[in-house]
C-alpha cells in the first residue's frame, strides 16, 4: 500500500488479509477494509465503491486496474506467493 | 497566567504553535499528518482539548481527525481498528470518513445537480471538508462545511455525520456554482444569543440562514453587487470569501466578498459596503476583535486576478469603526517583495484582554500581534502553505 494508507492504518511493509472465496481485487479490499475500517474510503469511494482516479492495482507484474474487480486474480496472489500492490499515482508535489 | 494554542492547517501536514499570555516565545509541534492537505482544525469551546481536524487528499479522500488531549494524540473516531465493521444484527456500522448526500425525500429534498464553471448543468459529488465549527454547547457535536457545498453534522464525536439537507434543497441548490476553488461551504456562525441560528457562506453562491437549527434556510444576499454574474444583485451566485461575528452582538456580521467588503445590522437580511479607503477591496479573510465588536480587519488582495499584496507590502487594514475608515498595520510586516496570500480561514483572534491577532499566508508564515494589530512577528516563517489558522486562550 502506498505510505500514507499504511500510516493511517498503522502497518509496516506488507499487509496480510486471509478470507474464504474467490480472489478477486473486489474480495482483497473487502477483506482489508474489514480488517483495516480505517481505510474505507480511501482506495474506493464510499458510496460507489469505485476505484480512486490516482490509484492502480498490479498483480504479477501485470496492470490489472481496468480490469472488472470481479475478475479472478492468478493462484500466486491467492496463495500469498505474490502480493497484491495497490499504488498510488506518481502526481502533484 | 495564560496560554495560547494556535491551530495551522497547511497543504503538507498540521501544526501546533503553544505560547503563554505574552505571546513572544513559541513552540512548534508537527507535522501532524505529515504530507496531507490540513485544511481545518478547530477546538470545542466546551472542551478545549477537544479537537477536531479535516485530513485531505486527492489520492484516498476525506479523514476526519480527532484528539483528546489538545493534540497530543489524534484518532479517527469511527470504526477502532479490529472491530467489526458491522452491528450484531448484521447492519454496517457509520464511518466517520463518510460524508453521504441526503436525498431522501423524508428528510432533504432530491436534488440531482448544480452549475458549473460554463452554467452547465454538474451533479453532486463529495470532494473534501472545507470547515470543521464544533458546537458551542457539546463537544461531541459538530458541524462540517464540505466541497461540493453542504453541511453535515455529527451528535457523537466525529463518529457519523448526516447532511443538513434543508440548505442544499431550500430551492436555490441548482443555481450555485464553484469559485475557483470548488464549491465549498467554508463558512459556519452558530450564533451564541440564538442558539437555533446557523448561517453558512458558500463560493459561489452566498450568504445563508437557518432560525431553526438548520432544518431551513433562506439567501441573506440582499445588498450585495457583483459585477462578475449575469445580474449583480442575483438572490445567489455571489462569491463570498468569508463572513465574521462578534459573540457580544450576533446580529452584526462582516463579510469579505470576491471584492467588496460589507457589513450586515440585521444578522444578515440587508448589507452595506463599507470597504471605504482600503487601497483596494478584494480579500479573503476577514475578522472581529475579541473585545470590540466595531473593530475589524481584513487583509487587501491586489486583485481576483493577482491573488497578492498591492505593491509587494503586506498589510493588515483595521478599521475600528465598523468599515469605511480603515488604517494599514504594517510594523513588523514584509514591506517590500511580499507576494503571497492570505486565505479565507487563515485569520484568528484569541480572547486575551489585549486581543491577539493571527494569520497565515501561503508562503508558510504565521504571523502573531498580541496588541490587537499594532505590531507583529511571525511565529514561524517556513510552513508549508497555510490554509487556516485557529487560536485557543486558556488561563
Amino acid at each position: 500500500m502506498p505510505a500514507h494508507l499504511r500510516t493511517l492504518a498503522g502497518v509496516k511493509g506488507d499487509v496480510t488479509v486471509e478470507f474464504d472465496g474467490e480472489v478477486t481485487r473486489r474480495s482483497i479490499l473487502d477483506a482489508l477494509e474489514k480488517q483495516y475500517p480505517m481505510l474505507r474510503g480511501t482506495i474506493r469511494e464510499h458510496v460507489s465503491g469505485e476505484r480512486r482516479p490516482f490509484l492502480r492495482f498490479f498483480a504479477c507484474n501485470e496492470d490489472v486496474t481496468h480490469e472488472s474487480p470481479d475478475a479472478p486474480l492468478p493462484q500466486e496472489i491467492a496463495s500469498g506467493a505474490e502480493p497484491f500492490y495497490i499504488i498510488g499515482a506518481i502526481a502533484g508535489g | 497566567m495564560s496560554n495560547v494554542r494556535v491551530l495551522v492547517g497547511t497543504r503538507k501536514g498540521a501544526f501546533i504553535l503553544t505560547s503563554d499570555g505574552k505571546r513572544q516565545k513559541w513552540d512548534v509541534s508537527g507535522p501532524h499528518f505529515a504530507g496531507w492537505e490540513l485544511y481545518h482544525l478547530k477546538g470545542s469551546p466546551v472542551d478545549p482539548n477537544r479537537l477536531y481536524a479535516s485530513q485531505t487528499s486527492g489520492w484516498f479522500g476525506q479523514i476526519i481527525q480527532r484528539s483528546d488531549d489538545g493534540g497530543k494524540t489524534w484518532f479517527q473516531p469511527g470504526t477502532a481498528a479490529g472491530e467489526p465493521t458491522t452491528t450484531p444484527e448484521g447492519m454496517p456500522k457509520g464511518e466517520s470518513n463518510k460524508f453521504v448526500y441526503d436525498t431522501s425525500p423524508d428528510t432533504g429534498k432530491p436534488l440531482t445537480t448544480h452549475q458549473w464553471y460554463d452554467g452547465t448543468p454538474k451533479p453532486w459529488a463529495f470532494k473534501r471538508v472545507w470547515h470543521l465549527e464544533p458546537s458551542l454547547d457539546d463537544p461531541d457535536t459538530v458541524y462540517a462545511g464540505v466541497e461540493d457545498a453542504a453541511l453535515f453534522k455529527t451528535t457523537n464525536g466525529g463518529q457519523t455525520w448526516q447532511e443538513l439537507a434543508g440548505l442544499r434543497g431550500h430551492g436555490t441548490g441548482s443555481q450555485w456554482q464553484p469559485g475557483a476553488g470548488g464549491m465549498c461551504l467554508h463558512t459556519i456562525i452558530l450564533d451564541p444569543k440564538n442558539r437555533e441560528r446557523i448561517i453558512v457562506a458558500i463560493s459561489a453562491a452566498g450568504a445563508f440562514r437557518s432560525d431553526d437549527s438548520g432544518a431551513t434556510w433562506k439567501p441573506i444576499n440582499k445588498g450585495l453587487h457583483s459585477q462578475y454574474i449575469p445580474d449583480p444583485t442575483a438572490e445567489v451566485g455571489h462569491c463570498v470569501h468569508h463572513v465574521a461575528m462578534h459573540p457580544s452582538n450576533p446580529n452584526l456580521l462582516f463579510m469579505q466578498k470576491h471584492w467588496d467588503v460589507l457589513r450586515s445590522d440585521d444578522a444578515g437580511d440587508s448589507w452595506q459596503e463599507v470597504s471605504g479607503n482600503l487601497p483596494t477591496d478584494f480579500g479573503f479573510v476577514i475578522d472581529v476583535h475579541a473585545h470590540e465588536p466595531e473593530t475589524i480587519y481584513v487583509v487587501p488582495i491586489k486583485s481576483d486576478s493577482e491573488h497578492y499584496p498591492l505593491d509587494g507590502k503586506l498589510r493588515v487594514y483595521r478599521s475600528r469603526t465598523g468599515g469605511n475608515e480603515w488604517e494599514a498595520l504594517t510594523k513588523g510586516l514584509p514591506q517590500e517583495n511580499c507576494y503571497v496570500n492570505v486565505l479565507r480561514d487563515a485569520m484568528a483572534v484569541d480572547s486575551l484582554d489585549s486581543c491577539g491577532v493571527y494569520f497565515g499566508t501561503t508562503g508558510g508564515q504565521v504571523y502573531a500581534s498580541p496588541d490587537g494589530g499594532d505590531t507583529w512577528t511571525p511565529i514561524v516563517r517556513d510552513l508549508p502553505p497555510v490554509l487556516s489558522v485557529e487560536v485557543q486562550a486558556f488561563s
